[in-house]
């Protein structure tokens, strides 16, 4: 039997690639070690390599083929003593196919896997709801402006990349933000463009270029200070908090620190306790910050053009689930959104579901599914979580009477218990039904895939909290 | 039997880098002399008053006073120039007088008044004053020094030629930002003088007890920051040392540590009651190496008489009593100043 070669998972959130090159022929003896192919995952280019030893016998998937599924059987491997698969042995045929010549919706189809995914885990479902929900588009955009699907990493870098090329203070520091092009590839390009006096790479020290940052926007630049996930954070919160976010108070409005912090908070997947904490609550109970959490594509270029513009420091939480996502992004010259705005995505008039980030793809997956059950639910994406946009979130109460929180975190003293907060003190009368927190559960995060899954929050525990506080359960 | 090593002839170590000048001690003129004076006892008759101020309940909180420091400050500012920055932590009253902040303004917000330098909302450890390129004011022991090295940053990207004067105390330098920091410093080549003022204790923790490697200016030897130690009680040598930190830096060769061999007289902070020394060893300190008395020697030497020095202290007591005065007088905050400057934007 021929040995399956499968499209490797190279990153947590890899579900598809491109193989981009063939680095092996049909044919060729390989043995473990050797470098099979080229595959490009959505973060970077990764070298694939040969595990078992053998002659390569058939190769099924042509070089530059885009969209290959993880787990697609790509070549065969014939071990030794075994007959070749194929009688195809000159190699032309795995450099034959061009990518030009061969688009991906051309190519002869790829063999379906026997392997779908290893094991389904609850990222996997945050990040599917954020796919189906990818057309959302803010009715504050001028009608006929037209629309760019990119992904939210790039939005998050062309935005960057427009302050920093509008404003010679701006510069981008962190680990592997330069010559690596970002450990998320959020920075890719930004040091070709700007050179290493404006993206910067530090050592593994947190607490130091957290410091170096706001010192440097002390002395009046305007530092983005990268953290590679927002967990290493913890080691310069010191700075985040005492040296940033109160110098303008306790200065007497003399002293400003304008910079942005930013990375990717929350669930990731698959990468266990130490590397799967949403800090939003966190930094938003901070006077002195701002604290923004985007869930799309536009509202993460447009809100962080805003932070990196203002005057005051910022935390941006991104979510490294959503950086793959592509959206439509408005094609303006400087699409600049305010900071402190909630956006309803989708009008409702039984229940109102409150989100930020990530969780906002399952709140709208949670609306669609109670939409089938004649359940209207109204979804508001908060956006900005410090100063929160509390008019929006009561005038929607005020319409829909019933109200759920949705999100990505530990209930406790979360941006959730705030919400729930603000609407049984200004919001009571309007109540005909408690405010439900649909959250994590309050565990630390486990790495197994069904644990994983059982940890977090889903659509259905959305549409199950729905439900009780429109009595339909 | 395993033949002996030949002796080798013992020969002095071949530096591996460049290093420093050892610092020569600043030679004065007279008139310098006399301002050097006149700053240092500014300084002390500023925080003696400060001190009575607090024992009168009208400075609250914490309080550090820098008597017995004042040669250090005294002695680095006076070779800075316009150009250059200066940040601290919470032991800061004496060095926002050298940069030339009112001690009315200084000793307002100790009394935390709405005509303080940061509107009576920071009090004796968070002062700021931008304009005078005064960066705090510091209350996190040690967060200064990545700030500091934040301003050296902001030199270097500006090009404005300027060097940021980093302070911190021997118990900052066991803080592992200092590190972080240091590391980025050299690598960067960033404008920062690392001054670390050893008064011995941090808080009641001697450095012997508190440091493994307790000559200081050795600590930035594994980031190849040279470092110098410095009598810091002798003001020329304070000023001598800090002209070969800033040539050194000025020249593109990155930080450089100095360390300040210093003598705190007062507590750690008011509420300090500085049971872990004895009077003897203050009294000691005090007698053989006051910062003040030392210059004043130097003034006789130089033809100052007594009567001169006399109507210095007159009027270095006058402004200090005028402070002192106008913190006592002027108003609290509005109430409506709780919620300002809390963000600088609107949104």
């Amino acid at each position: 039997m021929p040995i399956e070669i499968k499209m490797p998972a190279l990153s947590p959130t890899m579900e598809e690639g491109t193989l981009a090159k063939w680095l092996v022929k049909e044919g060729d003896v390989v043995k473990s070690g050797d470098i099979m192919a080229e595959i490009e995952t959505d973060k970077a280019t990764m070298e694939f390599e040969a595990v078992d030893e053998g002659t390569i016998g058939k190769i099924l998937v042509a070089e530059g083929t885009d969209n290959v599924k993880v787990g697609t059987v790509i070549a065969t491997l014939d071990g030794e003593g075994e007959e070749p698969s194929s009688g195809e042995r000159a190699g032309d045929s795995a450099n034959a196919q061009p990518k030009e010549a061969q688009p991906a919706d051309k190519a002869p189809p790829a063999p379906e896997s026997n392997v779908p995914m290893a094991a389904e885990s609850g990222t996997q479902q945050l990040h599917a709801a954020a796919e189906q929900k990818a057309k959302v588009s803010d009715p504050a955009i001028p009608e006929g402006t037209e629309m760019v699907k990119i992904t939210l990493r790039e939005a998050l870098r062309d935005a960057m990349a427009e302050e920093m090329r509008a404003d010679e203070r701006v510069f981008v520091i962190g680990e592997e933000v330069a010559q690596y092009q970002g450990a998320y590839k959020v920075t890719q390009g930004l040091l070709a463009e700007f050179g290493d006096k404006r993206v910067i790479d530090t050592p593994i020290t947190e607490y130091g270029f957290a410091g170096v940052g706001a010192g440097a926007a002390m002395g009046g630049l305007r530092p983005i200070v990268e953290f590679m996930t927002f967990n290493f954070a913890l080691q310069a919160i010191d700075h985040i908090i005492n040296s940033a976010a109160k110098t303008n108070y306790m200065s007497g409005g003399q002293m400003r620190c304008p910079i942005v912090f930013r990375g990717p908070n929350g669930a990731a997947s698959r990468v266990g306790a130490q590397h799967s904490h949403n800090f939003a609550a966190w930094y938003a109970s901070v006077p002195g910050l701002i604290v923004i959490a985007p869930y799309d594509a536009a509202d993460a270029k447009g809100l962080m053009k805003a932070a990196i513009r203002t005057d005051d420091p910022v935390v941006f939480l991104e979510n490294e689930l959503l950086y793959g996502r592509t959206f439509e992004v408005p094609k303006l010259d400087d699409y600049v959104l305010p900071i402190g705005k909630a956006r309803i995505m989708r009008e409702g008039k039984d229940v109102t579901i409150v989100s930020y980030s990530i969780g906002v793809g399952l709140a709208l997956e949670a609306a669609e599914k109670l939409a089938g059950e004649g359940i209207d639910a109204e979804v508001i994406d908060l956006r900005t979580l410090r100063p929160l946009d509390t008019e929006t979130v009561l005038a929607s109460l005020k319409k829909t009477n019933r109200l759920v929180i949705a999100e990505e975190n530990w209930a406790t003293c979360s941006i959730a218990s705030e919400i729930q907060a603000v609407c049984m003190e200004q919001g009571f009368d309007d109540l005909d039904a408690p405010v439900l927190r649909v959250t994590n559960e309050d565990v630390p995060m486990p790495y197994a895939a069904n644990l994983e899954k059982l940890m977090l929050v889903t659509a259905d525990k959305i549409v199950a909290a729905v439900k009780k506080v429109t009595y339909r359960g | 039997m395993a033949k002996a090593p030949a002796l080798r002839k013992a020969e002095p170590p071949v530096p591996n880098r460049e290093r420093p000048d050892e610092p020569k001690p600043y030679e004065a003129s007279k008139d310098e002399l006399i301002e050097f004076y006149k700053q240092m006892l500014l300084i002390r008759r500023f925080e003696e008053k400060a001190g009575q101020l607090y024992g009168l309940g009208l400075i609250g909180g914490f309080c550090h006073l820098y008597i017995g420091q004042e040669a250090v400050a005294v002695g680095l500012q006076s070779a800075l120039t316009e150009k250059d920055s200066v940040i601290t932590g919470y032991r800061d009253h004496g060095h926002m007088l050298l940069c030339g902040i009112p001690p009315q303004d200084v000793m307002a917000e100790l009394t935390g008044r709405a005509a303080g330098i940061s509107k009576g909302k920071g009090g004796s450890m968070h002062m700021f004053s931008v304009e005078h390129k005064f960066y705090g004011g510091h209350g996190i022991v040690g967060a200064q020094v990545s700030l500091g090295t934040g301003l050296g940053f902001s030199h270097k990207y500006k090009g404005d030629g300027g060097v940021c004067l980093a302070y911190f105390g021997d118990g900052a330098a066991n803080q592992g930002q200092v590190y972080e920091s240091f590391n980025m410093a050299e690598l960067w080549k960033l404008p920062v003088i690392y001054v670390i003022e050893n008064n011995q204790y941090a808080m009641g923790t001697s450095v012997n007890r508190a440091s493994a490697e307790d000559q200081l200016y050795r600590r930035g030897e594994s980031f190849r920051i040279p470092g110098i130690q410095v009598d810091g009680m002798d003001v020329l040598a304070c000023r001598g040392a800090a002209e070969e930190a800033l040539a050194w830096v000025r020249a593109g060769k990155g930080p450089i540590i100095l360390e300040m061999k210093t003598y705190r007289y007062r507590g750690h902070s008011m509420s300090d009651p500085a049971k872990y020394r004895s009077r003897e060893e203050v009294q000691a300190v005090r007698d053989k190496s006051d910062p003040i008395e030392h210059v004043k020697k130097l003034l006789e030497e130089k033809g100052v008489t007594e009567s001169d020095l006399k109507v210095v202290e007159q009027q270095i007591r006058k402004i200090v009593n005028e402070a002192a005065d106008f913190a006592e007088q002027t108003p609290e905050p509005d109430a409506a100043e709780l919620y300002t400057d809390v963000l600088v934007e609107k949104y």
